[in-house]
């Protein structure tokens, strides 16, 4: 099958999480993507490991993120690597970086400078807080934007402390936000030839994330409480939450009091009204969640199921893994480390395309190691 | 200066926060969108998925955040005439994008295979729960019910929790996300050829790939599951300081840095025990136990901004703590 961004070459100034995680999804969708890095050094991932696993001379960490990619070596402080660079520039179709506010300028590939070589070029630049302002040069670090943006005040209940979320989701978001708006500029760009200066930030895609409690904010000026118990949304009334069971853990989403006393049949529950969700949040979910710890999960699936109640089972990775509804998916995939031999398992592109998965078993590159062929192929 | 997608026609008849979320991000680049409704009671984001906080013509703060920048038409798909017109939109849009769970568009006679008839270069894009096939098809795709089954609830948080979902709706906001993806890249592939292209996204998959990282390492480590910090959980695979902790005024986040350095900073002879960096992961806990003492104490948060201090020459990143009303805090 022909992929859907075949031909379009995608050049990665990019390291850990944000930039390379916009790289990744690109090259799944069909586009090619070089990674530029330092001769010796290489990409500073590449020595970022989670749990001391390695796949040849990179952390498996590094080997998920960049699978399906090139490696191009460059030194920025080398003139004739350089011009090289320039030249590669020239090629290409986008440019993606996450340094810090400058760094491109001082190597003279700030936009204004690529532009002049490659008017057509999407250039895209995510950094942590903007490049403008008091914390421009700070680190864009995934758990400090968390802190920075009162998105650690949506996680946990009213008596924790602050709770990240416990993913780099400032990295990842900014990256797949990255690709959206990268597609939209190539779109244009197709249309009327103009190159686009993409500005992105782990700070404002952590804004965004937050739209619907930042616009609840504005309007009423109160800030959104966790519940005192079993939060999972704070602006969202009982019964909303997750909830021990006699043998487990189960979600149960938002839906009234009345359609869920059709599982609970509890004369307690009755007592209250529909106008009580919110002003007596946390007195009904005590109400529920002791009323829950009679029974096991399948007690309350079974139930659920029969009045069609928005609840579900709470899964670690294991029974997910053993679930029907996880292996129907067919999410993993096999990839032989470039060197031969050792094989990973990694997760695909979760998006389908005319009813296909798109599966790329090719992996991460050695450092340096499509440097000669690049040359030779595209300058 | 002419917005990126101007040009583009997309037709939302999603409904809630995944699908609307997806509408909302072409509209904020230029495409225009029109909301597809059910005449009567329209999106049952309108009423369902409600806050506590009104505006003023009674609807809640959280569909006007979702559905801004857009246009909404009203429609019965049980009556003909309304359905033909909804089909003479369809052959004028560039995208059109829907969430019902598998079928139900069918039964309306406007899946994809349908559709396409009438307009051979559409993107059509849809979102599902847990995908098209299986036996989780039919279960309700909601925000909260794709974390829990995701795993995702045994990330955050601190051991001593039950499984914690994530307080933001991630697993719609992810899909939304995922779902523009596919679909500006088939519009970019249709510049070329001519035809559309149908694209899927599951809140389910889309969970799975924001754990891409974790999980791959729980699929490659003989599937060890993730244990969360004893004190202050931030991310259940990264070495103490890794966390948020309480001070005498605030609270501050700590990300990655060297134990004897934080040692040497807070003269604390306690830490200096542990100067292999193994123990920073294997230790974490008492280590975050003892930091979390020492910050309680001796650390004032609120005016005294600990940014990226190179001391020693070494990087430490620390901040204080934002919340949404930390007007007191002075940057």
């Amino acid at each position: 099958m022909k992929l859907p961004l075949e031909g379009v070459l995608v050049l990665e100034f990019a390291q850990y999480l944000s930039g390379p995680c916009a790289g990744l999804r690109l090259a799944d969708l069909g586009a090619r993507v070089i990674k530029i890095e330092h001769p010796e050094k290489g990409e500073a991932g590449r020595k970022l490991s989670i749990k001391n696993l390695w796949l040849d001379d990179s952390s498996l960490l590094f080997n998920t993120i960049n699978r399906n990619k090139e490696s191009f070596a460059a030194d920025m402080n080398n003139a004739e690597d350089m011009e090289t660079l320039r030249r590669l520039i020239a090629r290409a179709h986008v440019l993606i970086h996450n340094f810090r506010p400058g760094v491109m300028e001082k190597r003279m590939l700030d936009y204004e400078s690529v532009k002049a070589i490659n008017p057509s070029i999407v250039y895209t630049q995510i950094s942590g807080y903007g490049s403008k302002g008091p914390w421009a040069k700070k680190p864009g670090q995934d758990l400090l934007v968390q802190a920075l943006s009162g998105l650690a005040f949506t996680t946990g209940s009213y008596e924790d402390n602050p709770t990240p979320l416990g993913l780099g989701i400032g990295d990842y978001l900014c990256g797949n936000q990255a690709v959206q708006f990268i597609l939209a500029a190539l779109i244009r760009s197709r249309k009327n030839g103009k190159g686009t200066l993409l500005e992105l930030s782990l700070l404002e895609s952590l804004i965004d994330l937050q739209f619907e409690f930042f616009t609840t904010y504005f309007a009423s000026g109160k800030m959104p409480e966790r519940a005192h118990h079993h939060n999972a949304h704070s602006l969202l009334s009982a019964p909303y939450g997750i909830y021990k069971t006699s043998d487990g853990f189960i979600a149960i989403a938002m839906m009234s009091l009345q359609q869920l006393n059709k599982m609970m049949e509890s004369q307690v529950l009755t007592q209250f009204s529909e106008g009580d969700v919110f002003s007596k949040r946390d007195e009904i979910k005590v109400v529920i969640a002791d009323l829950l710890l009679h029974h096991p999960n399948d007690f309350w699936i079974q139930k659920a199921q029969i009045f069609d109640l928005w609840i579900m089972p709470v899964l670690n990775w294991k029974q997910m893994k053993t679930s029907k509804g996880y292996q129907v998916l067919e999410m993993e995939q096999e990839i032989a480390s470039s060197k031969g031999g050792k094989k990973i398992t990694t997760t695909r592109c979760p998006i389908r395309i005319n009813n296909k998965k798109l599966y790329a078993g090719k992996a991460a590159p050695a450092l340096n190691e499509h440097t000669q062929q690049i040359k030779q192929s595209l300058l | 200066m002419n917005r990126l997608l101007e040009d583009i026609l997309v037709l939302d008849f999603s409904q809630f926060l995944s699908g609307p979320s997806a509408g909302l991000r072409l509209a904020d680049m230029g495409a225009r969108v029109i909301k597809i409704e059910k005449e009567g009671t329209g999106d049952i984001c309108r009423q369902l998925y409600v806050s506590d906080v009104k505006l003023e013509d009674g609807e809640s703060t959280i569909f006007h955040a979702i559905n801004r920048n857009k246009e909404s038409y009203c429609v019965d798909v049980k009556d003909e005439a309304s359905l033909a017109k909804i089909k003479k939109l369809i052959t004028k849009a560039d995208v059109m994008l829907h969430n019902f769970r598998p079928g139900v568009m069918k039964r309306l006679g406007l899946d994809y295979e349908t559709v396409k008839e009438l307009n051979p270069s559409i993107v059509y894009g849809e979102i599902s729960g847990y995908g098209e096939e299986g036996e989780w098809k039919a279960l309700p795709g909601q925000d909260l019910l794709v974390q829990a089954v995701s795993g995702l609830t045994y990330l955050s948080g601190s051991l001593h929790h039950q499984p914690m979902p994530m307080g933001v709706a991630v697993a719609d906001i992810l899909a939304g996300t995922h779902l523009v993806q596919g679909a500006l890249a088939a519009i970019l592939s249709r510049l070329n050829t001519g035809e559309g292209s149908l694209v899927q996204v599951s809140m389910f998959e889309s969970l799975l790939d924001f754990q891409f990282e974790v999980l791959t390492c729980f699929l490659n480590d003989g599937n060890e599951m993730p244990v969360r910090n004893a004190v202050n959980g931030a991310h259940a695979y990264i070495a103490a300081p890794y966390g948020i902790y309480k001070t005498a005024d605030g609270f501050i986040a700590i990300a990655m840095a060297p134990i004897p350095v934080l040692a040497k900073l807070l003269n604390e002879a306690a830490l200096s025990n542990y100067n292999d960096p193994n123990d920073w992961f294997n230790k974490r806990d008492e280590i975050k136990e003892l930091l979390s003492k020492i910050f309680l104490i001796k650390l004032r948060s609120i005016g005294c901004v600990l940014w990226s201090l190179s001391i020693f020459g070494v990087p430490m990143f620390m901040t204080t703590i934002n919340c949404l009303q930390a007007k007191d805090i002075k940057y």
